[in-house]
């Protein structure tokens, strides 16, 4: 029955709650209150500060286990000398400069290149492999397909490792295509080929650029037998140009960076006697790759 | 028979198919041309020592043996080297080659060439090594480890027992097998050099016992061989692997983690290794050639050949009745241990010890599944390993863990992705974590 309690018992047992809840309280605050000044460890505000303004993805594309540590490594280094978030891009880059208190000078934005065309009606399969669909394993068994050792194997590894969805395998020509929107250049495919067959090249000038399409190093003919459109190291292209622009180095040539695409890349691409040299957003592509319609 | 002996972890039994164990050994026609590759053996690649244009004849020395580990090679043809250039190897990468172009069979003199049996060893322990060494033998069994290496006892360790492998557990091939039963007598001797070599009393011969033939014959010749004993073997696969031949015949067990035989007081050599030693020590003929075992169900005939090394596989193949029409898959080795080829214009090496030609219904990867943890990967494990979580592990490229799972033990015998009910890549992923965890090692030695 309700009636053995009366409303003073009641107001007791509220009264005496509040006092020792706010006792525990008052107790726990003060306690904590000492810890943190007692066991407080420095840390610079500015890494927070820094953390705040990058884009928490945790892509590791900085060579840092996350944006965290990214951060720490600024604020201690307090320069921005190979420290680069390539996912923020210049942008993130310029604010970072200004909590550590430097000026940045932005440079190009880059993006992933597939160095290899050799598409499956460029570079026709010979054998057919039903192993492991995993590239390191294919890379470690045998040469591939088509017989390039140095050709894409197409079994999608660096679809797998790309954090930003900005790659895929394309069905017809069994290559990985690089989707130009939402390429950050992480890098984290060119660590995953066991080729090496990916550079993180600049964007170029309105995304014009040009670059050689093989890594095959073999002789010429050699090379010719496993995949039409392989670099066979003629040296047509250091012709249209100098040799401080394009090297060839084992039968293989390299486009610098640097080279202007919009003055030489035409030139580039029809000196080509294999079609190895490819352009983007420039005409006379003598074999269209799906990105370059993009 | 529950007294013979095998190995007591593990083990598959495929079934063994040996389609050539009664052929005879039959000599391969010299080829027009041989592509014999610099690097045959394990270890350091030897170094051409003859150039564009030169005549050789069959023994001559043409490339020298790069380090400690490596290995002499010789020409196995008389003719002119046309080229030191490059060819495709089993896996299709390039590799280099000295190209001979055959002309007549000119063998070098120092060779003796009669076929009567030579049982007396004048050679000395250090002769015999020299020799092993000068003449490039390596294991036939299929590492390729070159033998003089194995001859060596290093300083402080002892060999009390030299096991003789005659198991040849890989279904199909044959050509041990026929090493037993049509070159006894020479394999007997050879025993008898290797056992002076390491100076040691007692030699068994380990035979499965789906040889019973051979296990017969030699147990009627060993009468005249004091010291040497045959011991016939249940049939189990991997028995051939060197770490479970020991364990089945001595009981004793190779310790983990890069011990060798040696540290339990025994040496593995296989048969043929034996009979070429007897060649190389007797007759002074370096290992120039080798008996492959051609074979397949769709093969018209299948048999043993004694091919020169650098020989094409596709002459080869030609002997035996050509390339069968529904031809899936070419192997050079087993089809458990055996790697498939990219193309049939490559050269038989030291090491080849068969070309299997599959069907193309048998050479078919089932569809792979899910694993489904029904732990028949760890009960056939020779090596009491966790296949399914070494193949877990290296596919989440997790190699740290993967290293304390003894990754590294792994023999690579493949019992584990036969018996695999969901038809896993088992091991195709080992062997990338082998590879990723030695890069580790390696790394962490040089710091």
């Amino acid at each position: 029955m309700l009636s053995t309690r009366t409303v003073e018992d009641m107001d007791s047992l509220m009264l005496s709650s509040i006092v020792s809840l706010s006792a525990i309280g008052f107790v726990s605050a003060s306690v904590l209150f000492v810890a943190s000044k007692k066991f407080k460890v420095y840390e610079d505000p500015k890494i927070d500060l820094v953390e705040k303004l990058l884009p928490g993805a945790n892509c590791g594309g900085c060579g840092f286990a996350g944006c965290r540590n990214f951060a720490e490594a600024v604020v201690k280094a307090g320069k921005l000398e190979g420290l680069n978030c390539p996912v923020g891009g210049s942008s993130t880059m310029i604010e970072v400069g200004k909590v550590i208190g430097i000026e940045v000078v932005v440079c190009e934005p880059l993006i992933a290149v597939l160095r290899c065309n050799g598409t499956k009606i460029h570079a026709v399969a010979k054998v057919k492999y039903d192993g492991a669909q995993n590239c390191v394993v294919a890379h470690s068994l045998y040469s591939g397909e088509s017989g390039c050792p140095s050709g894409c194997i197409g079994l999608g590894d660096c679809v797998r490792v790309c954090q930003f969805d900005a790659l895929y395998v394309d069905e017809l020509t069994g290559l990985p295509v690089v989707d130009e929107q939402k390429c950050v250049a992480c890098g984290a495919c060119v660590k995953a080929c066991p080729r090496n067959i990916y550079e993180l090249r600049p964007k170029g000038p309105n995304g014009v650029r040009v670059y050689v399409a093989c890594m095959n190093t073999q002789k010429g003919a050699v090379a010719k037998k496993n995949c039409e459109v392989a670099c066979i190291g003629c040296m047509k292209c250091v012709k249209v140009t100098d040799s401080k622009s394009v090297s060839v180095n084992n039968q293989l040539s390299y486009i610098d960076t640097k080279v202007d695409a919009c003055v030489h890349g035409p030139a580039l691409i029809g000196c080509c006697p294999t079609g190895a040299i490819l352009g983007v957003k420039i005409e006379g592509n003598k074999s269209v790759k799906s990105e370059s319609h993009s | 028979m529950s007294d013979l002996k095998t190995f007591p972890q593990g083990g598959v039994h495929p079934s063994d198919q040996k389609l050539s164990a009664h052929k005879q050994i039959m000599v391969l026609k010299l080829p027009p041309v041989v592509k014999i590759p610099l690097s045959q053996h394990l270890g350091a690649p030897a170094m051409a020592v003859v150039k564009k244009g030169d005549k050789v004849k069959v023994g001559t020395l043409i490339a020298q043996s790069g380090g400690f580990i490596s290995a002499n090679i010789h020409a196995s043809v008389s003719g002119t080297v046309s080229m030191i250039g490059e060819s495709t190897d089993t896996s299709g990468y390039l590799k280099e080659v000295v190209i001979i172009n055959v002309e007549g069979d000119e063998w070098e003199d120092s060779i003796d060439r009669s076929s009567d049996l030579k049982k007396e060893i004048v050679k000395t322990r250090e002769e015999i090594i020299e020799t092993v060494k000068n003449l490039g033998l390596v294991g036939l069994g299929g590492a390729t480890f070159p033998t003089h290496v194995k001859l060596m006892v290093p300083p402080g360790k002892k060999a009390q027992i030299l096991i003789i492998n005659g198991v040849e557990c890989e279904p199909y091939l044959t050509s041990d097998h026929r090493v037993m039963l049509e070159r006894a007598d020479e394999m007997l001797v050879g025993i008898k050099i290797i056992m002076k070599a390491l100076s040691v009393e007692k030699a068994v011969i380990g035979i499965e016992n789906n040889k019973s033939d051979a296990i017969k014959h030699l147990s009627d010749k060993i009468k005249d061989y004091p010291g040497i004993t045959v011991q016939p073997l249940k049939v189990m696969y991997p028995q051939g692997g060197e770490k479970q031949l020991i364990k089945a015949i001595t009981g004793r067990e190779v310790p983990n983690k890069g011990g060798l035989p040696i540290d339990v007081g025994v040496v593995v050599q296989n048969v043929g290794t034996a009979f070429s030693v007897y060649e190389a020590v007797q007759k002074n003929k370096p290992l120039l050639e080798r008996i492959v075992t051609i074979t397949g169900k769709s093969v018209k005939n299948p048999g043993n050949y004694l091919i020169r090394i650098g020989t094409s596989i596709a002459d080869l193949i030609e002997a035996a009745g050509g390339l069968p029409e529904d031809t899936g898959k070419i192997i050079s080795g087993g089809p458990m241990m055996g790697k498939a080829l990219t193309g049939i214009d490559v050269p038989v090496v030291k090491g080849t010890s068969g070309i299997l030609i599959m069907t193309k219904k048998d050479a078919k990867r089932e569809l792979q599944g899910s694993c489904i943890r029904c732990g028949k990967c760890i009960s056939v494990c020779p090596l009491g390993l966790e296949p399914y979580l070494l193949y877990q592990l290296s596919n989440r490229r997790k190699f740290d863990r993967l290293e304390s799972e003894d990754v590294m033990n792994c023999c690579e015998c493949g019992s584990c992705q036969y018996t695999c009910p969901s038809s896993l890549p088992l091991l195709d992923y080992m062997r990338l974590g082998k590879l990723e965890v030695g890069k580790l090692i390696r790394a962490r030695k040089n710091n």
